[in-house]
């Protein structure tokens, strides 16, 4: 039986990258969707069934728009730039834990693509990766707006990454594993780290806002500033690469945030039922994507809440007030740990 | 003297502890924001719900009939003078015999033209009309793809004698 584990991690690859921009699709319309609720429209509502076929009519769109790379710009680059984008993004998916092991006649399906001993090191690893299709795009396009938008970004993750490593910190302390499904075992019942880490999850959402270049972080992108950003000279279907991307990494920074800190796929009462191994699975999975629906809600939420920083107050907020209180937050957590507990 | 009731005094007081945190600032705006998420949409679904008009609404142009279905227009030219937008062409051309249940007098327009992207709706055709002739509808100028299309000519302008419209309300408004 030594290539079951081989069929079964890739279909359960495959599943996971067809979510993944399944759900980025419809991500697109959700925002566009949640945006016309909270302005008192309706929003898009001719395309299918409650415009339920959007997403398809934009990527058919996307699709047939004129592919335009411009004469003065660093081509192969210029291509790499929304494929790294894409693909770091698609990657970080590989550690999350989507549900509790799946029992098919015997065999344990483990819901989760690579259950890595340093799962958070990695996904930390490939989110600054995803830095590099920015600046590269930003750069290769030769164009003054591209680049200040691709040198916003790059900064701007750079400062946040420091911060959001940091407040991961105090979540790896309390669980004393670096690996995702550890985590997720160690917040069993209503154990969420929420409850023992608030500051630390605080720090993360703002952070991972910041990390996925939106509201109100997206000033690398800023229309009234710098036109379009970094994809400013991006046309068809890379500029639907880069937006696409942006998508995936919020489900995942959603996906992530529930890890971490609001217990994965755990929820209080559902290990009494004492149901079938499989049903309990499917159900922890439910879960787990409703509490990752409501981040992605909650992400959009935020965006047609607060207005975009400037961007003297996004450094500061950065250097002079997460960073501080993220270390706070790894001492205070690791007093209370070995002098408390 | 105070205008409005709805005047708010700025102050430029220092922001307190708790007001630098901006969380409660921020939960605050997060309760305004959803509360209109469940509030009644404003938008009205154009092409199958129309926003009432009002019976005197200046739309689009006719050239009315007579009882007898005969056209009004004598091609004067008094609606083209008025016209602010110019929008408005016309060629006359003689009444010959025979047609006069076409026509109510001996001079008529041959062709007549209103460039609905110039109008402006103002309705001065209407006032400078001596005939009776051209009325503004209750009726909306239709999109379309090229902008020759909106160039309407008497085959749009013109009632249909079968399906007159009424124009009695906008008559009455301009007696007031």
């Amino acid at each position: 039986m030594e290539w079951l584990p081989l069929i079964d991690k890739s279909v359960l690859i495959l599943i996971i990258f067809l979510l993944s921009l399944g759900i980025a699709a419809y991500s697109t319309y959700a925002e566009r969707k949640v945006a016309a609720f909270l302005q008192d429209r309706i929003g898009p509502n001719r395309a299918g069934p409650f415009g339920l076929l959007q997403p398809i009519a934009d990527g058919v769109k996307m699709f047939m728009k004129e592919e335009i790379i411009p004469s003065a710009s660093d081509k192969f680059l210029f291509m790499l730039g929304p494929c790294i984008f894409m693909m770091t993004a698609l990657m970080t998916s590989a550690v999350i834990p989507w549900g509790k092991p799946l029992d098919i006649g015997g065999y344990q399906m483990n819901l989760q693509v690579a259950d890595i001993n340093i799962g958070v090191l990695y996904i930390v690893a490939t989110a600054s990766v995803g830095v590099y299709g920015i600046m590269l795009g930003g750069w290769a396009s030769n164009n003054k707006f591209s680049l200040l938008g691709a040198v916003r970004a790059s900064s701007q993750m750079i400062s946040y990454e420091l911060a959001m490593g940091l407040s991961i910190i105090g979540v790896l302390l309390i669980s004393n594993s670096l690996s995702l499904s550890d985590i997720v075992k160690g917040q069993e019942g209503f154990h969420w780290n929420i409850i023992y880490q608030p500051l630390g999850f605080l720090i993360f959402l703002i952070c991972a806002f910041a990390e996925c270049n939106r509201a109100p972080f997206d000033l690398a992108e800023c229309e009234t500033e710098l036109v379009g950003g970094y994809h400013t000279e991006y046309s068809s279907m890379k500029l639907g690469m880069f937006l696409f991307a942006e998508y995936v990494n919020m489900f995942i920074s959603s996906a992530l945030i529930v890890c971490l800190f609001f217990g994965g796929y755990n929820f209080p009462g559902i290990d009494n039922l004492d149901l079938p191994q499989n049903i309990a699975s499917i159900i922890s999975v439910v879960i787990f994507f409703a509490k990752t629906f409501f981040f992605i809600f909650f992400f959009m939420w935020i965006r047609w809440t607060i207005p975009r920083f400037r961007y003297d107050q996004l450094m500061k907020l950065g250097w002079q007030i997460l960073l501080p209180l993220s270390i706070f937050n790894v001492v205070a957590t690791a007093a209370w740990l070995t002098f408390v507990k | 003297m105070k205008l409005t009731n709805r005047a708010v005094v700025v102050s430029k007081k220092e922001l307190t502890w708790s007001e630098k945190l901006y969380l409660p600032a921020i939960t605050q705006g997060l309760g305004i924001t959803i509360s209109h998420f469940f509030k009644k949409k404003a938008t009205v679904q154009y092409p199958e719900v129309e926003k009432p008009r009002t019976e005197i609404w200046r739309g689009r142009h006719v050239l009315k009939r007579d009882e007898e279905g005969r056209e009004n227009c004598t091609a004067c030219g008094l609606c083209a003078v008025a016209c602010p937008a110019e929008a408005i062409t016309m060629e006359a051309a003689e009444r010959k015999k025979g047609e006069e249940h076409l026509y109510r007098e001996e001079k008529y327009a041959a062709t007549y033209e209103i460039n609905m992207l110039r109008c402006i709706f103002c309705g001065l055709c209407e006032e400078a009309c001596p005939k009776d002739a051209i009325y503004l509808t209750d009726r909306l100028v239709s999109p379309e793809y090229e902008r020759q299309d909106f160039i309407y000519g008497k085959n749009k302008l013109v009632e249909k004698i079968d399906d007159r419209i009424d124009i009695e309300p906008r008559k009455k408004y301009h007696k007031l």
